[in-house]
């Protein structure tokens, strides 16, 4: 990472945590727990809970289906760090590799539900373009998605928006799959608290 | 359906007004992708001036930025606490502007609901 502070400025507590963390999962400490460890009164404790609304909070969306989206966002901010860690987390989620991989791979041919299908590519356009019009709503809840869906949708957008710049600007290492494995059975299992 | 509306107003006041190693203006500026510069905001901050062009850089095209940009913006003055902050309401404000794209275009298609 890029800042000296956010490797080794924690407090001593935070460092022991961190020790155990690792010998635990027998992996290096992804560098997303070290930001979120960092002065968390000022970013991690909130973020924490907007992200865990958005991510485990009550939705027709499932899980899996948030976490789809999370990494279909990163794709389209070209940020490494949190495709491949949502990815693995959305392949855990719904227990079909190829499912993600597809929809990551081309969503137009992907074989997703449609109000899905319409809603990552509403997400996607958002996420590159930076702007958003009734046509593409209209888009969106023909292909049978809810009001309360794109919605849900759109909180899912905002959060990884803040994580993937914040990944990208201070320099994420990518994990090794294992890494990755790791990390999304922890998020899977404890959410984003 | 989930409801981050408070949770994410609660945030945001916090990383603009709470303490920091910035000032709240600075924060702002940063949030909003702009110097501080304009009606209102006669005096702009050194430390934003210099900050300016990296947080463009957060908000328009993060997965470029290099570890020189980094670099450059230590050199210029900038601590690595003032560097966290600022990056962090730079990327919230992006990711709240086009949030409220979405937002604003769902209303307008579907009506105040």
């Amino acid at each position: 990472m890029r800042l000296a502070i956010l490797n080794s400025g924690h407090r001593i507590g935070t460092k022991a945590l961190f020790a155990i963390i690792e010998m635990a999962s027998r992996q290096p400490l992804l560098d997303v727990v070290k930001l979120v460890k960092y002065r968390p009164d000022f970013y991690g404790n909130l973020m924490g809970m907007v992200t865990q609304e958005t991510m485990r909070g009550p939705s027709a969306w499932s899980v899996a289906d948030r976490e789809l989206m999370a990494a279909y966002i990163a794709k389209n901010n070209r940020c490494e760090f949190c495709t491949g860690a949502h990815s693995a987390v959305a392949r855990l989620a719904y227990q079909d590799g190829q499912k993600v991989s597809d929809a990551l791979l081309n969503l137009s041919t992907a074989n997703l539900d449609e109000p899905l299908k319409a809603t990552m590519l509403m997400l996607g356009k958002l996420t590159r373009e930076q702007r958003m019009d009734a046509q593409d709503i209209k888009a969106v809840l023909v292909a049978g998605a809810t009001v309360e869906q794109i919605e849900d949708a759109l909180a899912v957008c905002f959060s990884f928006n803040v994580i993937g710049r914040l990944a990208d600007a201070f320099g994420f290492a990518v994990p090794s799959p294992k890494g990755l494995e790791s990390g999304a059975k922890y998020l899977l299992s404890r959410g984003y608290r | 359906m989930s409801d981050i509306s408070r949770a994410r107003e609660m945030f945001t006041r916090r990383i603009l007004d709470g303490e920091g190693k910035t000032t709240g203006s600075e924060r702002q500026a940063a949030f909003n992708n702009t110097d501080g510069a304009g009606p209102g905001h006669s005096l702009i901050d050194e430390v934003a001036k210099k900050a300016n062009r990296i947080m463009d850089e957060v908000a328009k095209k993060a997965n470029r930025i290099m570890d020189e940009d980094i670099a450059a913006a230590k050199a210029s003055g900038l601590s690595e606490d003032q560097i966290f902050e600022l990056v962090i309401c730079a990327a919230v404000g992006q990711a709240t502007r086009q949030y409220e794209a979405g937002i604003a275009a769902l209303r307008q298609t579907v009506g105040e609901v």
